[in-house]
């Protein structure tokens, strides 16, 4: 399916959670969908004959200057089409539903997501810091993070 | 007919001679004794966290052979005489690291290869995660630079570190 036919789908089940398509210099287009629906929309990708997106590749967090993202790239291995949804959250506190029971192999990158940009994912079954420490204070991969001059005694 | 040294009459045996043709004695110092087999047999720690463990195991394969200096790995701290640490060390990592090493009977040695090891290399600057040098947890006695370096460099720095042991004075501290 086409990008925009997917966006069209998408729209007539969701209404106003699908936000717009952007297809301008990304490849694959990205639908921005509303944070808070992206676990059902996730699910009706997944699950639509059509659309059979059963294969999440990658899930990523994105700093902007004004807000956040999370970034989902879903592929196809039933039909071979690919799409990427894209959730947009505010600087202040950003949390958006976890997608780990659509896709399992999300809880691993949602982890990564949680651990390096303060990202929470609600409802998740496992929701740790994964690269870094468990002690480990702030978010590194913020644009705003600063470094601490030591960590455990040992200079950073 | 030979002598047997056993049957050289009896009495004590006076002399280096006494013993008969068959008996060796080698005369040297303790010291360099012990420091030759301490140097001859540097079981070392398998602690490769990056790609200069790939280095190692090269050096330890056939083609360069580290089994000829008596170097051959362990994958117990409890059995290693030298922790070759081949690669980057993060924050997370160092508490590992540190315990190993603390794992490690006496007397024990550390080479840091690559720059990682040595500085932190290229994330030096500008890096949250990595230990900026190996040399701010343990003590270590030879540095390998390279990035990663060659197994020669290695065995390079495995034949310095012997030279090393060479000149330890083990009873010096009993003295004082």
């Amino acid at each position: 399916m086409e990008p925009k036919e997917i966006f069209e789908a998408v729209k007539q089940t969701f209404g106003e959670a699908a936000v717009e398509l952007q297809e301008e210099g990304f490849h694959p287009a990205f639908l921005v969908v509303s944070p808070e629906k992206v676990r059902e929309i996730g699910r009706f990708l997944r699950d639509d004959p059509a659309m059979k997106f059963d294969s999440l590749m990658c899930l990523s967090g994105v700093d902007y200057p004004d807000r956040f993202a999370v970034a989902y790239h879903l592929h196809s291995l039933a039909i071979g089409h690919r799409i990427g949804v894209k959730a947009y959250l505010p600087k202040e506190a950003p949390s958006l539903p976890s997608v780990d029971d659509v896709w399992p192999a999300a809880n691993f990158q949602e982890r990564e997501a949680f651990d390096l940009f303060g990202i929470v994912f609600e409802g998740s079954w496992d929701l740790r810091r994964i690269l870094l420490p468990e002690d480990w204070v702030g978010h590194p991969l913020r644009k705003d993070y600063k470094y601490p001059d030591s960590y455990h005694g040992i200079k950073v | 007919m030979s002598q047997n040294p056993a049957q050289s009459g009896p009495g004590p045996a006076a002399g280096p001679g006494a013993l008969g043709p068959e008996a060796h004695v080698m005369v040297g110092n303790a010291d360099k004794f012990i420091n030759w087999c301490r140097r001859s047999s540097l079981w070392y720690l398998l602690f490769a966290t990056a790609c200069c463990g790939i280095e190692l195991m090269q050096a330890g394969a056939s083609r360069y052979d580290l089994d000829r200096f008596g170097a051959v790995f362990r994958a117990t701290p409890r059995q290693s005489d030298l922790m070759i640490v081949a690669g980057t060390i993060t924050h997370k990592m160092a508490e590992r690291l540190v315990r190993l090493y603390e794992q490690m009977p006496e007397p024990k040695y550390v080479i840091s290869m690559g720059s990682c090891a040595n500085t932190g290399g290229p994330f030096y600057k500008d890096s949250y995660c990595v230990v900026k040098g190996v040399d701010l947890l343990v003590p270590v006695d030879v540095y390998v630079p390279g990035c990663p370096p060659r197994p020669e460099a290695l065995i390079d720095g495995i034949i310095k570190l012997q030279k090393i042991i060479d000149k330890k004075k083990n009873f010096a501290a009993a003295k004082a």
